[in-house]
Parts: structure tokens; C-alpha cells; sequence
């Protein structure tokens, strides 16, 4: 009866996950175009990926550097915004539903919209920089070097609606250790930093693990952003998704773009059980002695 | 006498002091939260203005915040401009549809996980919670390769049919809330002589609209959104979603931005009054899961 109800899952994860991975892991190791060829070539493919293909380590670099910042800074903008919603203030429904808006607001649209205010000409970002005196803004998405300070600034913007996950895990924590802590003189800074933080942290090591993966697989932004889709300027924009995006769908080579694939799942796993082995040493679970 | 008086005042002086910095603290707090609310808020009234404004109003400097006059025909030209009405009942069909499947396949399977015994049960939710970590991108090729086998690629059957098969994510969200029912009833039922289907319909899925409600509204929302999936498998212009029509739209004119930020804000705006609805159902299933946020 069990297997009845299972159903959906289980054959949706034969149909459309193991089997199709399978797959995927064989044409790695083919020069499978998506029609007729499919011959053998070996680890001729990732051989390449490693040697030859300078836009591979290109779209590999602009990933990184796009997790290095989006990262760390979603997760601070979401515990910042949510140890100030958590205060007793005033209009607090009114903060946490403006706080909530990026989460609400999604799609080309949204992507439009920060094209309109990173617009060098007459978009408000620009407008605000010659006001105070900046001479020549930045262009933002017209220049290799401001395209991605741009999308992680659009990053930062929907990471305040992450603060959701992180006010639940504050709400978790007893109040009776403030309490101490005050009778204790500890100042708030400090309460901060040996109580929030610590309880907080099995919370910022989930949504770490999480954006650091989605962050590995950022790139559909590009593809409005960047002029044709074509991950520009000057490659710029260029992601890992979006390189493979391109070598799978517009050039037809199905076999190395499963290759960069699974070269990207390898990496998933790795980045992740690093982390797993790292937060022995800094998150905190209840009940855990010290 | 004397030394008494002494200690209230000071007492009452310390008192003070603490009111003094908690008003102090509350009044930086505020600030805080304003600052980051203007910056949140900024980039959408940016959009609404511009939405609004007659075109030789769009480029000057310094920017106009308030159009004069209010140009409502933006909205009127844009949307006729590109076929954005059948775009939206395609869209909103689509939607739907995998609202139902995700709602009704991840239920099922998050059921079976939850209530119900069989060999090998652990094993298969390990699995599933695995295959969590695997990127999208990983089984889409492979997935394409297939829906075009199938010759599904130009319909929305790559779009839908898989959301009628239960995915990792939501079962694992789902069985968390069903973990939590209390199982009383359900044993009361079953020695009523109900069987297991009817007791997930009856019993299980009316105390779980809190959570049924979050995926619904999560389902709806990625389908709605979806750019990537609509963009790779629609090859009909008659087909198209929004998102395709919106970003078709940009790219035909690319200087008139009125007209594009007015279609964008129509896009957005059923996702908005859908969470402005269910805001408290929302709210209530975010926390119980705790997964997404």
C-alpha cells in the first residue's frame, strides 16, 4: 500500500531523475550532438574542459566570484534584518511585510526592473551617484567590470527576503537567557555575539549550504541581462550555467556540456561535505556538549 | 533615613537611564529598518513611476518621482503591443496545472512517507532527500534529450507532466507537517474500516491546508516565473507565457521604457494579490517547515 502512495515520487525519480542521469553520465563520455552522433570519445571531454576551454575556467571564475560576495552577504543582510524585525518596535507588521516584498516580487520582471535602475543614462542609481558628485558612474551592466557588483547588488535586495527562515530561528531561542545575560550586565553587543549568533547558527549553516549551491548554479539572470543571452559584456557575465546553456542548447553538444554537468554535481558535493566537515566546528546544536 | 532616600534616587536614576537607552536603542532600530526598507522599497516605486510617465518625462534629469500628467495608456499600449492576453491565459492555465499536480503527487507521496510502513522506506527517503543536492542543471539536458525522444518539445508537456510526478522538496515539506498530525484520528478511522486513500483525503489533506496552501502558492509562483523551462520548450509564438512575452517585449523596445516597466508591473501583480490573500496561511506553513523563506 505503501508503494501506492509513494507512486508519484518514485517513478518520477526513475523517469526523470536516475534515468536521465544515467544518461547523462554515459553521453559525458560521448561527442552525443542530441540527434545522430554518439561515439565513444573517453575523458577527451573533461580532459578539454581542464586544458583547452578558456571559457570554461571563464565562466567558472565569474561563478566564484559571484558566490564569494552574493553569499556572505545574503547571509548577513538576512540575520541583520532579522534580529531588527525581532525588536519590539513600532509598525513591526508593516517592516516584515516590506522586508518580505523581494521574496514576492520574481521573475523577468524583477530582472527588467534592476536593468531600468542600473540604466547608466537615466536609471536611479546613476542619477543618486552624479547627485553626491560621481562623475562617471559606473555603466553596470555595459561593463565587464560593474555587471556582476550589479547582479550580486540584485542579490542582496531578494536576500532581505530571507529573513523569514532566520526570524523563525530567533523566535526559537529561550528568552530566560537574555534574561541572565542582563542580570549578568552582559551588553547587548555582546549578548549578541555569545547568545544569537551561537543558537543561530544551525539556521545561517542551512541557508549557507543552500545558497552557496544556488549560488554554484546562478546564471538564468545572465541570460536577460546580458545582451542576446550571451553573457556579456566581454563574458563578463558569462556563469557556469550559462556556458553550458549555451554549449547544450544553441551549439548542439549535448556529450560536453554533460560533462561540465557532472564536473558541476562534483563540485556541489564537494563544497558541500566540506562545509558538513567544517560546522563541527562552529554550529551550534541544542543538547550538544561542549 | 537619609542613606535610603539616597539609594531611590539613585535607583531611580539608574531606572531612568535604562528607559533613556532602550528608547535610544528602539529609535536606531527604526532607523536601521527604514534605511534598508528605502532601499528595498526604491528600485519598485522607481518602476511604478516610470510605468507612468509620458516619454519625454522618462530620460530627464533630475528624475521626476511623481508623473504630471498620470500617463494610464502606458498600461493600455504595452499590453496590446505584444499578444500579452493570450500569454496570460496560457500562462495562467499552465500555472494551474501544476499547481494541481504538485499539490496532489507530493501529498500522496508525502503520506506514504509519513503514515504508512513498507520495506525499503528509509532507504527511498534518503534518496530522496539526496537528490535534493543534484543541480537543475544536471537533468536538464538529459531531460530534454528525452522530452524531444518523446516529442514533447513545442507543448507544455514538459512543463506539466513532471509536476504531477511528486519532487523532492515539497514531499520532504510535506511529510514534515504530516508527521505532526496526531494519529488518533487516523487510527480511529482505521479501525472504522477506512482505507489509507481515504483517510490521506478526508483526514489528512483538510488539516494540512496551511501547508497545501504554501505549496500551492510556491508551485504557482515557479510556474508562473518560469523563464528558463518556458523559454527551452515553447518554440510556438501562440504558446508563449508571459515571461517569454516580457522578455520578447525588452528586446523589441529597448528604449521605451514606460512601456516595459507598465508590463512588468501587470506580470507581477497576481503573484502579489495571491500572497496578499494567503499571507496568514503562508506564514503559518513557512514557519512549520522552516525550509524556504
Amino acid at each position: 500500500m505503501g508503494y501506492l502512495f509513494i507512486a508519484p515520487w518514485l517513478i518520477g525519480f526513475l523517469v526523470f531523475v536516475a534515468g536521465p542521469m544515467i544518461f547523462s553520465l554515459y553521453s559525458s563520455f560521448t561527442n552525443y550532438d542530441g540527434a545522430f552522433t554518439m561515439d565513444w570519445v573517453g575523458i577527451s571531454n573533461y580532459r578539454r574542459l581542464f586544458t583547452t576551454d578558456q571559457y570554461f575556467m571563464i565562466s567558472l571564475k565569474n561563478t566564484l566570484y559571484f558566490a564569494v560576495f552574493a553569499v556572505p552577504i545574503g547571509v548577513a543582510v538576512g540575520v541583520v534584518s532579522a534580529v531588527l524585525l525581532n525588536q519590539e518596535i513600532p509598525f513591526q507588521r508593516f517592516f516584515r511585510t516590506v522586508f518580505y516584498l523581494p521574496k514576492i516580487l520574481t521573475g523577468v520582471a524583477v530582472i527588467l526592473l534592476w536593468m531600468w535602475v542600473f540604466n547608466p543614462q537615466a536609471g536611479i542609481v546613476n542619477t543618486f551617484l552624479r547627485f553626491v558628485g560621481v562623475e562617471n558612474p559606473p555603466l553596470w551592466f555595459a561593463s565587464p567590470e560593474w555587471s556582476k557588483p550589479a547582479l550580486i547588488i540584485m542579490s542582496a535586495w531578494g536576500a532581505a527576503g530571507g529573513m523569514l527562515v532566520y526570524l523563525a530561528g530567533l523566535q526559537g531561542i529561550p528568552k530566560q537567557l537574555y534574561e541572565a545575560a542582563e542580570i549578568d550586565g552582559a551588553t547587548g553587543v555582546r549578548q549578541f555575539f555569545k547568545i544569537t549568533l551561537p543558537l543561530l547558527s544551525p539556521t545561517i549553516f542551512f541557508k549557507l549550504v543552500t545558497g552557496i549551491n544556488g549560488a554554484l548554479q546562478y546564471w538564468s539572470t545572465a541570460l536577460i541581462v546580458s545582451d542576446g543571452g550571451n553573457g556579456g559584456p566581454s563574458y563578463s557575465t558569462l556563469f557556469y550555467g550559462l556556458r553550458m546553456w549555451k554549449v547544450a542548447f544553441t551549439e548542439s553538444r549535448m556529450g560536453y556540456a554533460s560533462a561540465m554537468a557532472w564536473v558541476l554535481l562534483l563540485m556541489t558535493l564537494v563544497v558541500t561535505a566540506v562545509q558538513f566537515y567544517v560546522s563541527n566546528k562552529w554550529v551550534y546544536y541544542e543538547g550538544e556538549r561542549r | 533615613m537619609a542613606s535610603a532616600h539616597f539609594e531611590n534616587a539613585e535607583l531611580a536614576r539608574s531606572r531612568r537611564l535604562k528607559t533613556l537607552r532602550t528608547w535610544l536603542w528602539k529609535g536606531l532600530v527604526v532607523l536601521l529598518l527604514l534605511a534598508i526598507s528605502a532601499f528595498i522599497v526604491f528600485p519598485v516605486l522607481w518602476m511604478l513611476s516610470t510605468s507612468l510617465k509620458a516619454n519625454e518625462q522618462v530620460m530627464v534629469y533630475p528624475p521626476v518621482w511623481i508623473p504630471r500628467p498620470l500617463v494610464w495608456e502606458n498600461y493600455a499600449k504595452a499590453w496590446t503591443v505584444v499578444p500579452f492576453t493570450r500569454y496570460t491565459i496560457n500562462t495562467a492555465l499552465y500555472a494551474l496545472a501544476v499547481v494541481l499536480g504538485t499539490v496532489l503527487s507530493n501529498s500522496l507521496a508525502a503520506y506514504g512517507f509519513a503514515r504508512l510502513r513498507f520495506p525499503g522506506k528509509n532507504v527511498l527517503f534518503m534518496i530522496l532527500l539526496s537528490t535534493m543536492m543534484i543541480p537543475g542543471m544536471v537533468t536538464m539536458i538529459p531531460q530534454y534529450v528525452l522530452y524531444a525522444k518523446l516529442g514533447w518539445v513545442g507543448t507544455y508537456a514538459p512543463l506539466i507532466v513532471p509536476s504531477f510526478f511528486a519532487s523532492a522538496f515539497f514531499t520532504f515539506m510535506l511529510r514534515q507537517f504530516f508527521l505532526g498530525l496526531p494519529e488518533e484520528l487516523m487510527e480511529a478511522a482505521r479501525i472504522d474500516g477506512a482505507n489509507e486513500g481515504w483517510i490521506w483525503w478526508k483526514i489528512a489533506m483538510p488539516l494540512s491546508k496551511p501547508a497545501l496552501a504554501t505549496v500551492a502558492i510556491w508551485s504557482f509562483e515557479g510556474a508562473w516565473n518560469d523563464y528558463v523551462g518556458a523559454v527551452l520548450y515553447l518554440t510556438d509564438e501562440k504558446l508563449y507565457t508571459l515571461q517569454i512575452g516580457l522578455a520578447l517585449f525588452r528586446s523589441q523596445s529597448d528604449i521605451y521604457w514606460q512601456y516595459i516597466m507598465a508590463a512588468s508591473v501587470v506580470v507581477m501583480i497576481p503573484v502579489v494579490i495571491i500572497y496578499a490573500v494567503f499571507q496568514d496561511y503562508f506564514v503559518e506553513g513557512a514557519a512549520v517547515s522552516g525550509i524556504k523563506g
